[in-house]
């Protein structure tokens, strides 16, 4: 909302600087942000007197002047056709920034004769659109002046936040109404006068709505001019809508929107040769359409409160008028609208029709409903003035909605929520200044102003009292202390992320960022697209299509980013993201993730090359990730049924009993293949949330350390077992033979080929067999090896290799 | 000279003499080998006198032991000798480059998380979280966001599809939702702070659709804005980890707070840098205010009874703004550049005793 400062001084009587009204807009919480000072803006530029002007020698239309300037006299060549002996002008020396060109002014030499500065066209300086010559300024400014003051450019404009709660700001009288509370000046907005009308309105109004809908327009004021004159409104009424940003249309139009940036008040003013019949406030008809005064169409619903008359639709109520019965010059009878409209039905239909208007958006948050009779006399009033005519009396159709609300309240309110120490008596100054009338029982009845609709309880009036006071006089106060040490603060949860996201990063891994939402495409590779619809993971307003789904993985995230990587030529990258991923809409469907993926690529390096990553790359990162996060790692299981977005053959599960902790494998080069990413790329998934939490000890006491003083002794085994066996299998059935002497069991080789039959595997193991009570004998280690033999023979129906 | 000393001289000459460590065996063997020339002078002794064999006793052990060391020494020089000509071939050049080792960071999203946790920790505040995917009721409804105000419009909410009751979820626009989770779940005092993923519907320099904020709730019987602005003062100086910052609480419109403010800090642009606690500029990092008595109600808490405080901010933002990080859309586009360049060692836990940074 922008409004210029004379403009406020219409409102506000005051001698308050600029400076010090817009410190005081943002102390009160009208958020300034932009101050346009032309003064500001135009302090190079300064008045200066062409003394003589020559015609240059070598160029028709240059003329090399002599010009009387703040600097001195200065030789300026300038190409306007008005630049001619005596006139005052607005010279830029050299140095000054004219940003109509955006250039700053060098001494420059034109056509051979040299110039200091220039002289400028109202287009140069930003002050307009003309640029036919140069800029004349009155014969009685004086050399040295600045512009701005003689060219009637020195009205700063200021632009501010409106808030949802302050519908009476966007109006320049309430803006004046606050900064008058604060202090700053007196509030002095003229009250309209009465409009006497000098015949009944031959337009009848009439209000159509079914019980239920009656809120939709309670109020409708309208008032009949004849014979009006419409065209360009009076140069005041253009400046004030130029200044903001508005461009003047006509008359009849300008006062209209005067009205809305003077008292948030919109009205509406029609053709009234163009009507027929009654003017007819409903609910629209399904597949009822009409041509919007911004020239497109529009069709209304039954939801929807519009203005029909007996031709149909006119325009939606509130929101847009219709082309059809708009003002033109022509226009000589016109009728006045002046409507209460219930601003949740205008901000349904306004979001449903992407209509934006200054009037949807007063609506929407509330217009003053007690000012209804006075907002058309306001705009009756103008328009006499502006285009003549004879007005009608002015007719109300339904009832003015009341707006009565009183607020019981303490005044020891404001000390119990803000701390600050405020008089009794200045918080009745500040409510009385702001509208509110206080009666002092006990509590303080309150009444609350009609334009006021955010404020409904004691809350509120506390913060009424506190933003006028201002918050610079809030205490400074310390939250008293639980524990003189406090107790650790991140639960066992919160904690596991902080573990697995430092663990990975110590491991060389870098953390990645992503959206939670994915290409729906590359989310159905993941889950279904069936289940990512059942499941309720399908946004409906995407802000691309190709973020449209919640990722059921944030693997494709990381491949997605490997990718992108690779593209600028870094193929050889690990990255993790430890993070939610969604298996459905609701609370706990939402999974907190450890997920990583590498694409591998070792750079040259004199030592050779590093090695690629490969499936047990990866599962060694989620066993990183699982161990830092405090999974039990020794006593997990590995099932090769990972998840279809894997390599079949080249992926497992990390289990705790029949709980997977984690996937990890080498990513489908299927699912490379539909997102475009170069294989091969290994990933892993850790399930955070599924390890379970230890319980919490009494003690911090580790077990005692059992180191043997005896040496331990290896011994190795080599297995033909079938192809099929899982190592886990075999390494278990080694653990298992003895388990008290048995400290450590290492598989050092896999084998196939000659001298191991087709389809079996050769798996050689060391094992570290620790003494505990005394040296072994050989006897005692012969029959620890035979037992480590015939368990494996068990387990795996293989045979010690011979 | 006597005979020995004879033997003597010849020997040390040959030991001088033997270049290798083979060499220098042989040269052992001859002389204190079994049938070396020294052994051999020692058999004698058994057929001498006893008065000769007093005399030429400890000569001849006089010899040997003299001889031993001699061989021995110079045993020790061969081999020194030869560990430095081993040493001298094994020499590398050592200004090739180290082994190659993969550096890990840590993203500055999760390490100005864990920043903030640091102090509000110490301020007493618990950990609180949510889902992401939200019902309307706890992301507006609970929040004194009536239907269709246009105070939701303020947020470009994302909606998921409708289900078959017309219901739908929405992702969350900011944590507050967690506020009335807590509320609704446990009893005052409640002091919490709630990090988390937010999302809007909204991308340009500034604004991403999703981004991160922290969310701070206090409620008990007695907590007013003067502690808002305390704890929210300390967490500005301990998070930008200088002596003075300057804070500056204007008015402002949340619906789930009544009195609502925004904090400004003051700061100066030097070069590119920002500095804070200095300058006349102010720069808004923070909204908050005192617990609408709506919401309060809405949890089940009796307004008259209880009080508090909220705030909410932007953790991206206070990264951009600490680590002076340009262009807030660079965080999640996982270029390996940008992570290596401003990400964090993970060696660089965040604690107050130490600093939150380097």
């Amino acid at each position: 909302m922008k409004f210029s400062l004379s403009w406020l001084k219409e409102h506000l009587e005051t001698s308050a600087s600029l400076d010090d009204i817009v410190a005081t807009m943002v102390a009160v919480g009208l958020e300034v942000e932009e101050v346009e000072n032309p003064e500001e803006r135009l302090a190079a530029f300064t008045i200066g007197e062409v003394l003589a002007a020559e015609k240059h020698t070598d160029a028709d239309k240059l003329k090399v002047c002599r010009v009387a300037t703040k600097d001195g006299e200065k030789q300026i060549v300038c190409g306007a056709p008005n630049a001619r002996k005596g006139i005052k002008i607005a010279y830029a020396p050299v140095g000054a920034y004219v940003p109509g060109i955006d250039v700053t002014l060098k001494k420059a030499k034109i056509r051979g004769v040299e110039s200091f500065g220039m002289m400028c066209s109202a287009r140069e300086m930003e002050m307009g659109d003309d640029h036919d010559g140069i800029i004349e300024a009155p014969a009685e400014a004086n050399v040295g002046d600045p512009i701005a003051g003689w060219l009637g450019a020195n009205d700063p404009v200021i632009d501010f936040e409106v808030t949802p709660n302050r519908p009476d700001t966007n109006g320049v009288g309430g803006v004046a109404r606050d900064l008058a509370a604060a202090g700053l000046g007196k509030l002095i907005t003229p009250q309209p006068k009465a409009i006497k009308g000098a015949f009944e309105s031959p337009q009848k109004i009439v209000l159509d709505f079914p019980e239920a809908a009656k809120d939709a327009c309670p109020a409708f004021a309208g008032c009949y001019i004849r014979g009006v004159k419409n065209g360009p409104s009076p140069q005041w009424l253009q400046d004030k809508l130029r200044a903001i940003g508005l461009r003047p249309i006509n008359a009849l139009a300008d006062v209209t929107n005067y009205i809305a940036y003077d008292r948030a008040r919109p009205l509406h003013v029609y053709d009234a040769d163009k009507l027929k019949g009654d003017i007819r406030a409903r609910l629209g008809g399904k597949g009822e359409g009409f041509l919007g005064l911004d020239g497109k169409s529009y069709e209304a619903d039954e939801t929807m409160c519009v203005i029909a008359d007996d031709s149909g639709v006119l325009g939606l109520g509130g929101i847009l008028g219709g082309e059809d019965t708009g003002c033109s010059e022509r226009t000589t009878n016109v009728f006045v609208e002046c409507a209460y409209f219930d601003p949740l039905r205008t901000a349904k239909t306004g979001r449903k029709t992407g209509i934006n208007t200054d009037a949807r958006y007063r609506f929407e948050r509330g217009v003053d409903p007690e000012f209804v009779v006075p907002g058309i006399e306001l705009a009756v009033s103008i328009i006499l003035d502006i285009c003549g005519g004879a007005p009608s009396n002015i007719e109300l159709a339904g009832e003015i909605p009341s707006a009565d609300k009183t607020v019981l309240f303490p005044p020891s309110e404001v000390k119990r929520l803000t701390g600050m120490d405020v008089a009794p008596e200045e918080c009745e100054r500040i409510l009385a200044a702001l509208g509110f009338k206080v009666a002092k029982s006990d509590p303080w009845q309150v009444e609350v102003p009609s334009w006021r609709p955010d404020v409904g309880g004691k809350a509120d009036l506390v913060e009424e009292v506190a933003r006028i006071v201002g918050f610079d006089s809030l205490p400074m106060a310390t939250l008293p202390l639980h524990n003189a040490v406090e107790m650790p603060k991140l639960s066992i949860a919160q904690d596991r992320r902080r573990l697995a996201r430092r663990a990975l990063a110590a491991h060389g891994m870098l953390e990645a960022v992503t959206w939670s939402f994915i290409d729906e495409r590359h989310a159905a590779l993941f889950l279904s697209a069936n289940q990512l619809r059942s499941q309720g993971l399908i946004l409906a307003n995407p802000i691309a299509s190709d973020l449209g789904a919640m990722r059921p993985s944030i693997l494709p995230n990381l491949l997605a980013a490997l990718q992108r990587n690779a593209d600028r030529g870094r193929s050889d990258l690990a990255l993790f993201e430890v993070a939610p991923q969604y298996a459905g809409d609701q609370p706990d469907e939402q999974m907190m993730m450890a997920t990583g993926a590498r694409m591998s690529d070792p750079s040259r390096h004199w030592q050779a090359a590093g090695a690629k990553a490969d499936v047990f790359v990866v599962k060694a990162d989620a066993l990183i990730a699982l161990q830092a996060a405090g999974a039990p790692v020794a006593s997990l299981q590995t099932t090769n049924d990972a998840p279809p977005y894997f390599h079949p053959g080249r992926s497992g599960v990390l289990r705790l009993g029949r709980n997977p902790l984690a996937f990890f494998g080498e990513v489908h080069p299927r699912v490379l293949k539909a997102m475009g990413v170069d294989g091969p790329v290994h990933g892993f998934e850790v399930f955070l949330d599924m390890i379970p939490e230890g319980k919490r000890k009494p003690t911090k006491t580790k077990p005692a350390l059992n180191a043997s003083e005896l040496l331990p002794l290896t011994r190795d085994f080599a297995f033909v077992v079938d192809d099929a066996i899982a190592a886990e299998t075999l390494l278990k059935a080694v653990r298992g033979a003895e388990k008290h002497l048995i400290a450590d069991v290492t598989l050092f080789d896999v084998y196939q080929g000659k001298g191991v039959p087709e389809g079996k595997k050769s798996l050689a193991v060391e094992v570290e067999i620790q003494p505990r009570e005394k040296t072994m004998t050989d006897e005692e280690i012969d029959a620890v090896s035979a037992r480590i033999v015939s368990q494996v023979v068990k387990a795996t129906g293989g045979a010690l290799r011979t | 000279m006597s005979d020995i000393e004879k033997l003597e001289n010849d020997l040390v000459v040959r030991i001088d003499a033997a270049s290798t460590e083979a060499a220098l065996e042989e040269v052992r063997v001859a002389a204190l080998g079994k049938k070396g020339v020294v052994s051999e002078r020692m058999k004698t002794l058994g057929k001498m006198s006893p008065e000769e064999r007093k005399e030429m006793g400890p000569a001849l052990n006089g010899l040997k032991t003299r001889i031993a060391e001699a061989i021995d020494a110079k045993k020790a020089m061969l081999e020194e000798a030869a560990l430095d000509a081993r040493l001298a071939l094994e020499r590398v050049d050592v200004t090739l480059p180290a082994t190659a080792l993969p550096k890990g960071k840590i993203h500055p999203v999760s390490q100005a998380f864990e920043e903030i946790a640091a102090i509000f920790s110490a301020m007493g505040f618990d950990i609180a979280e949510g889902p992401d995917i939200e019902d309307d009721f706890h992301n507006f409804t609970a929040l004194n966001f009536p239907p269709d105000h246009p105070a939701r419009e303020m947020h470009d909410t994302f909606f998921f599809e409708p289900k078959e009751d017309g219901s739908r979820q929405v992702l969350r626009t900011h944590t507050s939702p967690v506020q009335i989770r807590t509320m609704m779940s446990q009893k005052p005092p409640i002091r919490i702070i709630i990090p988390g993923r937010t999302f809007r519907c909204d991308s340009d320099q500034t604004h991403t659709p999703m981004f991160h904020q922290v969310e701070g709730l206090v409620i008990d019987r007695e907590t007013h804005m003067g502690h808002l602005k305390g704890t929210l003062e300390a967490f500005a100086k301990a998070f930008f980890e200088v002596d003075n910052v300057g804070t500056r609480f204007r008015p402002h419109f949340f619906p789930f707070t009544e009195p609502s403010a925004e904090m400004d800090i003051q700061y100066e642009r030097v070069g590119e840098e920002v500095r804070f606690g200095q300058g006349s500029d102010w720069m808004e990092i923070l909204g908050c205010g005192m617990v609408h008595p709506n919401v309060l109600k809405n949890c089940g808490l009796d307004p008259d009874e209880y009080q508090g405080f909220a705030f909410g901010m932007g953790v991206d933002r206070l990264a951009m703004l600490k680590y002076g990080i340009p262009d807030l859309r660079d965080f999640f586009a996982a270029d390996a550049r940008w992570l290596e360049h401003y990400g964090f060692d993970p060696l660089d836990q965040p604690n107050l005793a130490t600093g939150l940074s380097r």
